[in-house]
């Protein structure tokens, strides 16, 4: 190799261009993943649509003239008395048993849906990283009594006492977000302990409290950000469990009262006229089912992401394709029983 | 000599853990509502004061607190739940004249939900990254996501509705009892099943797939193949085994909540069973009749728990029972 051939590359190296090194956090990483996941973009694509429907419901109640609770026993009944069929008498997607406007009716819906799914996650996530943090830090007593405090709550027969509670309590928006919250904040508690309990053996801890960090300091400040990533899954993945919750609730006839609507409420006055309006099923069920799916499907991307060896079985991109889990390429090439680590 | 100790054990904390319920629930019923409320309701919106205590007298509202806890725990103990404020009938009465259709949607919508979840996890593990697998990873996504009353509605407008429309009218909603019908009893069960199974197969398939697909990658799985076991053998008698060992966990925990979840189905399929008459005890203020229920849900949780305990050992030779 000649001299000037080596000046040569030398010259090329110094040359490339500089982004080519790039320091990238994991939250960074995590990003990239997500965007290049198909599927969860388009969750997320549907995840904002619903929102638009649920912010401009009033908008919807404006155009069409026909407010929520307001009936139209003249054109939104026909003449048996039954709900009318989409595209009736301007009821585009039709009507509901005492002839108010369905899609009215399923966009507030919407806003009840998303705010109980919403307002009970950011509760239970963060009572729950709250005792989860102190039961795995202090340990002793405080974790005796606070681990069986959640196991208790885990092993309860939720609707049963969610049912009771209901009972008691005057079925209401704050009694049905207070029960919700209520069961879910200790499977978070639960994931929290346990990563607390290996997390504060860390010599970063320790260092911390021989500068003369407090508990809380070491708890909130240190301890904290290294959960956020399985917490945020958690979370993500609770929203559509909120949102059934809300809906079985309502359905039963415990959650949202009537007049205000809920997919569940709605559904539930619609069980009588399958027979004869399956228009007064389809919409709210549809509208509910997309909305679960769509934040377990971002659940599962963000969880996938921020987990490098997960098998991306939807992943958009070819590199992520090329990156699959070793057992995937074991299995691919060992087609009866994969031999994966 | 293990096994009974542990046996023992378990049975007292059992006993334990219904006794912090029953306790909860009474405390919870008795002391939240106030005694007035009750017998208001009992005795209807414009009874006289009069009528009021002698109703309270009736139904014991007017002793203290205590000694109505000490009177539910005796008649506990004995296996009586007391009377329905309504229904002039023991509460254990009326829970087995209900349980026959509850007992039926349970058991058959277990047994439908673990062969079609164990069926298609296994199909998905052993096939990792097919075309089936993919499908079934759909599947089980949107299982997950949808709500039993979604399920069961759909279900019914769907199947029900068209079936019925096209003069077949073997699935109905509705109970036949068994005894007086077995197709009748079937046709009525169906819907209920398949709706449990959608819902909850779902889990199951995705339990089942991950750790078969982990238990495969295990040392003792290669000693077996170089063994020269054939691959069936190798997947139903040493995989499997211990790769069942979480789905038996989640089956504890789903069998015990399922008395929670009966509710729905019955509500949607117009069964009358145990979850419907505990709806109308709630809205009635039936209170007795609605501890029984929670009492009887946790039973089933501790049984449901117990079993799976011991079948850890029995699924799982490295287990050791303590």
């Amino acid at each position: 190799m000649s001299i000037t051939e080596l000046e040569f590359q030398a010259k090329a190296v110094e040359s490339a261009p500089e982004q080519a090194i790039e320091g990238r956090s994991q939250w960074n990483l995590t990003w990239r993943r997500l965007r290049a996941d198909r599927v969860a973009v388009g969750s997320v694509g549907v995840i904002l649509l619903v929102i638009t429907f649920a912010i401009i419901a009033p908008l919807i109640a404006s155009l069409t003239g026909h407010g929520v609770d307001q009936a139209f026993p003249a054109t939104g009944l026909d003449v048996n008395g039954s709900p009318v069929a989409p595209g009736t008498h301007g009821f585009i997607i039709g009507t509901d048993d005492i002839g108010r406007d369905l899609l009215v009716r399923i966009a507030y819906g919407a806003q009840i849906s998303l705010f109980v799914g919403i307002v009970t996650t950011a509760m239970a996530t963060a009572a729950g990283v709250s005792i989860g943090l102190m039961a795995g830090y202090f340990g002793g007593v405080v974790d005796a009594v606070l681990a069986r405090v959640i196991d208790a709550a885990l092993a309860f027969p939720f609707i049963v006492l969610a049912l009771a509670l209901a009972a008691v309590f005057h079925p209401s928006l704050n009694i049905v977000i207070g029960v919700i919250t209520f069961f879910s904040w200790a499977g978070i508690s639960r994931i929290v302990r346990g990563q607390t309990l290996s997390l504060k053996e860390k010599e970063y801890i320790e260092a911390a409290r021989s500068l003369g960090a407090g508990p809380w300091r070491i708890m909130f400040i240190d301890i904290l950000p290294n959960l956020l990533g399985p917490v945020l899954v958690l979370a993500t993945l609770y929203i559509p469990t909120a949102v059934t919750f809300e809906a079985t609730l309502s359905f039963l006839g415990i959650g949202i009262p009537e007049p205000a609507p809920s997919w569940g409420n709605i559904l539930g006055e619609a069980q009588s006229y399958y027979q004869i309006a399956w228009w007064y099923v389809v919409f709210p069920a549809a509208a509910l089912l997309i909305t679960t799916l769509a934040f377990n499907l971002l659940g599962d991307g963000i969880r996938d992401a921020m987990d490098p060896r997960t098998e991306r079985i939807f992943a958009g991109s070819a590199a992520a394709r090329k990156g699959r889990r070793r057992r995937g390429a074991a299995a691919a090439a060992e087609p009866a029983v994969s031999q994966g680590s | 000599m293990n096994m009974l100790r542990f046996l023992i054990r378990r049975i007292l904390t059992g006993i334990l853990v219904l006794w912090v319920v029953a306790t909860g629930t009474f405390f919870l019923f008795f002391t939240a509502i106030p005694e007035q409320a009750v017998a208001r309701n009992l005795a209807g919106r414009a009874a006289s004061p009069d009528v009021l205590a002698q109703v309270s007298r009736f139904y014991g509202l007017d002793k203290p607190i205590p000694v109505q806890y000490w009177h539910f725990l005796r008649g506990l103990l004995g296996g009586n739940l007391g009377k329905s404020y309504y229904l002039q009938e023991s509460v254990t009465t009326i829970i087995k004249q209900d349980l026959p259709p509850t007992i039926s949607v349970v058991i058959g919508g277990v047994l439908l939900w673990l062969i079609a979840g164990l069926a298609v996890g296994i199909l998905s593990a052993t096939r990792a990254r097919s075309l089936f697998d993919r499908f079934a990873t759909v599947g089980v996504l949107a299982g997950v996501s949808a709500p039993t009353f979604v399920v069961g509605e759909l279900l019914i407008i769907s199947v029900f509705v068209e079936l019925n429309r096209h003069g077949i009218s073997w699935v109905q909603t509705g109970y036949t009892p068994v005894t007086q019908s077995v197709v009748g009893w079937a046709g009525t069960m169906i819907l209920p099943w398949v709706t449990l199974a959608i819902v909850q197969a779902a889990v199951y398939t995705r339990l089942s797939r991950g750790s078969l697909l982990d238990t495969l990658g295990e040392d003792y799985i290669r000693t077996a193949r170089s063994k020269g076991l054939s691959e069936r053998r190798v997947l139903y008698r040493h995989a499997l085994r211990s790769a069942l060992t979480p789905v038996v966990s989640q089956l504890g925990i789903d069998v015990g909540a399922l008395l929670g979840g009966v509710i729905v189905v019955e509500q949607v399929f117009g069964l009358q069973g145990l979850g419907q008459h505990t709806v109308n005890a709630i809205s009635q203020g039936d209170l007795p009749v609605v501890i029984g229920f929670v009492i009887l849900a946790a039973v089933f949780v501790v049984i449901a728990n117990l079993i799976v305990d011991m079948s850890y050992a029995v699924l799982d030779p490295r287990v050791r029972i303590s």
